[in-house]
């Protein structure tokens, strides 16, 4: 019998620790011969902290909202008895639950199995068995073959090809070229490459070392974010063990192939996503972007051939590899081959990632794996791709997910962050916080990106407060299509989409705000009120006790009043009001 | 505004004085004088070394490196995490995440603002919390999220935020009573 227990980023903030303690702390009182392992994030993050038993034939059963007092439990009932406590289980391996039985998992494959600070692990999976493939039976020739038969295409958010990347790399003049790993995942909502680091890193080196031999380089650098520290550290641990290996230095596998992998940390700069911004962050000078041509392909680090791909397009490749490009192909769409990870999370009821076969439709992937909305309240709409994507709203919910039929949304594939919102959404407020968010991320070399964020944020605040005017609505538009055209890079021609694609589909919620100071999501502070209702308010006085500005009075036993001009309207009372009374309504 | 040289020179004075972090400053430059294209890496590992950028070191770094003030000023005000006045012990990281929004992240910002007498950006007086934000965190289930001194915590309410602010403050009040008896 083995236990394992999801120690990513989300597990550990979950509670994680606590039970990896516990469950050390029970198996040396009892003097248990078990296996106590730790492993990444298998994408249940609704259910964090996580607690796999492996019984002896196989069987995993997985435990959820796992703590300290629930592994007494499950030590006394199933490991003692071997009798399983249903009523923690969230699912067996021979019956998973409905988050996990539509999943395909091929980036993901090892993420939530193996122990990913041990090398052993991976490699007992079959890890490092397509690097060898590659280094001692293929051509480089061969192996980009293999990947353009795959139909890969960059799983970052452009959806470009990954062969062709390759080959224009390869067929660049030179003899020093790079491979980079853009690990800078800064799209909000979007966690699936933190989720990949943390839980297989190996899978991404190796991805990396196989680019390395197809392309002719013998350095790669992985451009991480600074504010996943587990990933980093996961990260260093991996290099150091697969240099200890021999999977990564010189003479890999004896084939006279060389190649090693160093990290460099970002240091918080969205606009470094962009591949452009991120040579120069890696060459120490500020993130911008440059225009293209010459793409990295011909002149990038350095001035060197670079290629340039994302933790989860490297992760897909060793799979390639090892079952071939056909077996990736036959996933799929016509035009988007094998799967896609969605970072699912929002008002949504089971958050985490999911991977599924691209084409699949969106509301298959919100309704049946993440079952629906929380609290059961209405679906509004699903924010796709970050700061560059869109709301996509309830009648596109058929809509396949593969790069093209997003992009007629006006939504855009992205990274796969999807965050789904209710009808408690105010969409002019999304439009708002995305537009904050590109214009403070804005790295001021276009004019229009850099002015034009601005005015359009200026104009979103006006509307929010309840000060919008007629003709806001088309501005926003203008300004919008200015900013698209006059931008260099994908930050600033993205930018506009959540306003435009809110406009499109929640035109109305524009209009309610403009022209009748109303906020139909009731979330737009300036445009609702707060009032008891003397009817249901019985005097309990637990609002009034609550309200930081105290502006709530009235005698003990009697109905309070809210004084408005004073009231902040932070909500406090709506919540501190007792759900007997529900005394406290919103206008 | 008054002229601060005089306040920076007295400052260089007291952080050439402290030998601990003045050697490893030295070996951290020694380590990368000639690298190319280290600029950032350098000025994160300053940042580890005083807990931010004091303005003295990087001229320091500059004169070392041969690169210009100005480049390394403009390096370390581009990207968020370069900051060029003393943090807290705790720095906390508000997710400014999509997710942690619409579930409700601004309530958070401004019960800690509250709690703590600062707004974002700030340190408190007595040096113990930064208060600053991050673009996302990537803990996206577990929305709204924040981080001290790398550390997530998840499915925050406003109560529960100032109520983790509230423990560390007790712990660090605790373990300084603690050193004063010692």
């Amino acid at each position: 019998m083995r236990i394992r227990i999801g120690l990513g980023s989300c597990g550990i903030a979950a509670g994680g620790m606590k039970v990896w303690e516990a469950v050390k702390d029970e198996v040396e009182k009892r003097a248990l011969k078990i296996d106590v392992q730790q492993t990444g994030c298998i994408g249940m993050c609704y259910q964090e902290p996580l607690l796999d038993v492996i019984e002896d034939g196989g069987e995993v059963y997985t435990y959820g909202h796992v703590t300290p007092e629930r592994v007494m439990r499950i030590f006394d009932d199933h490991i003692s008895k071997g009798q399983p406590v249903t009523e923690y289980l969230v699912g067996t391996s021979s019956r998973p639950n409905d988050f996990l039985s539509g999943q395909v998992r091929v980036a993901l494959r090892n993420c939530g199995v193996i122990d990913p600070e041990n090398i052993r692990d991976y490699r007992a999976g079959g890890g490092y068995s397509a690097l060898r493939k590659a280094v001692t039976s293929m051509s480089p020739e061969q192996v980009i073959a293999e990947v353009k038969a795959s139909g890969l295409r960059g799983r970052g958010g452009a959806g470009f090809p990954t062969w062709f990347k390759w080959q224009a790399t390869r067929q660049a003049g030179g003899d020093t070229r790079y491979i980079i790993c853009n690990a800078d995942e800064g799209d909000p909502g979007a966690f699936m490459d933190r989720s990949v680091l943390e839980g297989d890193p190996h899978s991404v080196l190796e991805g990396m070392a196989i680019a390395g031999y197809a392309i002719g380089a013998e350095e790669g650098v992985i451009y991480v974010r600074a504010e996943y520290p587990l990933a980093i550290r996961r990260l260093e641990i991996a290099i150091g063990q697969a240099r200890e290996e021999g999977m990564l230095g010189s003479n890999i596998f004896g084939s006279g192939f060389s190649f090693d992998i160093r990290i460099k940390q970002g240091a918080g700069a969205f606009v470094c996503g962009e591949e452009t911004a991120l040579i120069a962050s890696l060459e120490g000078e500020r993130g911008m972007p440059r225009l293209k041509p010459p793409y990295p392909a011909e002149s990038g680090y350095w001035g060197k051939p670079t290629n340039i791909n994302n933790v989860e397009t490297y992760a897909n490749i060793p799979w390639i590899i090892s079952h071939g490009g056909k077996t990736f192909a036959a996933m799929g769409t016509e035009k988007s081959k094998g799967t896609k990870v969605f970072a699912l999370a929002g008002k949504v009821k089971r958050g985490g990632l999911v991977e599924v076969p691209m084409g699949i439709p969106l509301r298959k992937v919100i309704f049946e794996m993440g079952g629906g909305i929380k609290n059961d309240r209405k679906f509004k709409a699903v924010q796709l791709g970050g700061p560059s994507g869109g709301c996509i709203p309830e009648h596109l919910l058929d809509t396949p997910v593969d790069y093209e039929s997003i992009m007629a949304t006006g939504a855009i594939m992205g990274s796969g962050g999807m965050v789904v919102m209710d009808d408690t959404t105010c969409m002019v407020d999304i439009a708002r916080f995305f537009l904050d968010f590109t214009q403070k991320e804005s790295c001021g070399k276009c004019v229009q990106c850099r002015i034009g964020t601005k005015r359009m944020l200026e104009i979103l605040e006006r509307i929010v407060n309840g000060k919008g005017r007629e003709g806001d609505i088309e501005l926003l538009e203008e300004i919008a299509n200015l900013v698209k055209e006059g931008s260099l890079c994908g930050l600033g021609q993205s930018a506009p989409n959540p306003v435009l694609t809110t406009i499109r589909y929640f035109r109305e919620e524009y209009e309610a705000h403009i022209r009748d100071h109303r906020c139909p999501a009731q979330q737009c502070r300036a445009l609702i009120t707060y009032r008891i209702d003397p009817e249901r308010c019985r005097g309990c006085g637990s609002c009034a006790r609550k309200c930081p500005v105290r502006c709530i009075s009235g005698k003990k036993k009697e109905p309070h009043v809210i004084n408005q001009s004073q009231c902040i309207k932070c909500g406090t009372c709506l919540e501190t009001c007792p759900s007997r009374y529900k005394a406290v309504i919103v206008e | 505004m008054g002229c601060t040289c005089d306040d920076q020179q007295n400052l260089a004075q007291s952080l050439q004085n402290d030998t601990n972090t003045w050697t490893k400053l030295q070996d951290l430059l020694e380590r990368f004088r000639g690298q190319r294209g280290s600029l950032v890496t350098v000025l994160q590992q300053v940042q580890d070394i005083y807990g931010y950028l004091p303005r003295p070191v990087m001229q320091h770094v500059a004169e070392v490196l041969r690169i210009k003030p100005a480049k390394v000023y403009g390096v370390a005000t581009f990207y968020k995490q370069f900051r060029l006045t003393p943090m807290g012990k705790y720095v906390i990281l508000l997710c400014q995440g999509t997710a942690c929004h619409v579930n409700g992240s601004e309530r958070l910002a401004e019960a800690l603002c509250e709690e703590l007498q600062i707004s974002e950006g700030e340190t408190t007086t007595d040096g113990l919390f930064t208060l600053s934000s991050a673009a996302c965190l990537g803990c996206c289930s577990l929305a709204p999220v924040m981080m001290i001194n790398g550390l997530a915590y998840g499915q925050l309410t406003p109560q529960k935020a100032r109520q983790i602010v509230k423990e560390l403050a007790e712990q660090e009040k605790g373990s300084l009573q603690e050193g004063g008896l010692q």
